[in-house]
């Protein structure tokens, strides 16, 4: 049951994580053309490579309680922040993410930078594409490698990464445009939920404390957080309306 | 120095984000729930109940800018 939550884990958060770097990487190639771009995705993929590699077996060494300790507080502060993020968007107080906007200021950018052509590469394409796939890369990595070494199964949360690679770069090509369609704030919010879950169930093992029912009580920490998360929406949405209602009179 | 600062502050950014005070929050309540089951009292609903505190804490500062602008009007 937990290897499920993992794979769909890990899939869910670098699904939105690679989203945001294909639109980047979208509009450094439809821009200055896809040479540089793919050249800059292949660069910034073969040091991810590295830093993973040298990353993934320290993580193994490290005694599996004090792991869930850091990782599951890491994993909490950083998964409320992006459920803190998408509550705020789904009760509309935040404005929802919009990639094709992204899309469209990235691609005017590239357009107005000037052309720097050494060895047959537009560097402005290249570093463009290198930086965005670099950093949300980083991102997947540490997804995976905190999710899977705290399971026990890095493979397991790099299967999930790399099935969400596979869709999303299949989008893209399938596509090539922005993947304005996804419902990015749902898979947001799904990520928020999945992480704050992890993070308080491995926390709580790392602190020292048992869970009642051992790993089956994961299921009951998840359906905690969706009914928590539920009904802060609800709760901020009838401020909101009541905040625009108070708005419109005066 | 700057590289090492800005790679300190990258994590920093991409961990906490702009709310320093939950994380402060969620290691309190970390360190809470470890003191209580070293005691050998069970300490497993601590910190599911101290992330409702903590995220609504957060969401009423993040929204309360919003509720100020509003009924100054």
């Amino acid at each position: 049951m937990s290897a499920v939550f993992l794979v769909l884990s890990a899939f869910l958060a670098s699904a939105v994580e690679m989203v945001e770097a294909l639109t980047i990487v979208l509009a450094a190639g439809v821009a200055r053309g896809w040479r540089s771009s793919l050249t800059g995705v292949a660069a910034a993929t073969i040091v991810l490579a590295i830093i993973v590699a040298a990353l993934g077996p320290a993580l193994t060494v490290v005694p599996i309680n004090a792991l869930r300790l850091v990782v599951g507080g890491v994993l909490l502060v950083f998964g409320l922040q992006w459920l803190r993020k998408a509550i705020l968007r789904a009760s509309g107080f935040k404005a929802l993410h919009d990639e094709q906007a992204i899309f469209a200021t990235e691609l005017a950018s590239a357009r107005d930078a000037a052309r720097d052509g050494h060895s047959g590469l537009d560097w402005y394409g290249f570093t463009l594409s290198f930086k965005g796939v670099l950093l949300e890369g980083l991102e997947v990595a540490f997804i995976v490698l905190t999710f899977g070494s705290a399971q026990g199964s890095i493979p397991l949360a790099a299967a999930g990464a790399a099935a969400a690679l596979l869709l999303v770069a299949g989008i893209g090509i399938a596509v090539r445009a922005p993947l304005a369609r996804v419902p990015e704030n749902t898979m947001k919010f799904a990520v928020g939920i999945m992480l704050t879950t992890f993070g308080i169930f491995w926390a709580t093992e790392g602190a020292g404390a048992h869970w009642p029912g051992s790993d089956a009580a994961l299921l009951g920490v998840l359906a905690f957080v969706c009914a928590m998360s539920a009904v802060l929406v609800a709760h901020l949405r009838n401020r909101h309306r009541a905040l625009r209602a108070s708005g419109a009179e005066a | 120095m700057n590289r090492v600062k800005a790679f300190g502050l990258f994590w920093w950014e991409f961990v906490v984000g702009d709310d320093w005070v939950s994380a402060a929050g969620v290691a309190a309540a970390i360190v809470a729930t470890a003191v209580v089951a070293a005691a050998h009292i069970a300490a497993w609903w601590l910190l599911p109940l101290a992330v409702v505190l903590v995220l609504y804490l957060s969401l009423r500062r993040a929204t309360s800018d919003q509720t100020r602008t509003q009924s100054n009007r």
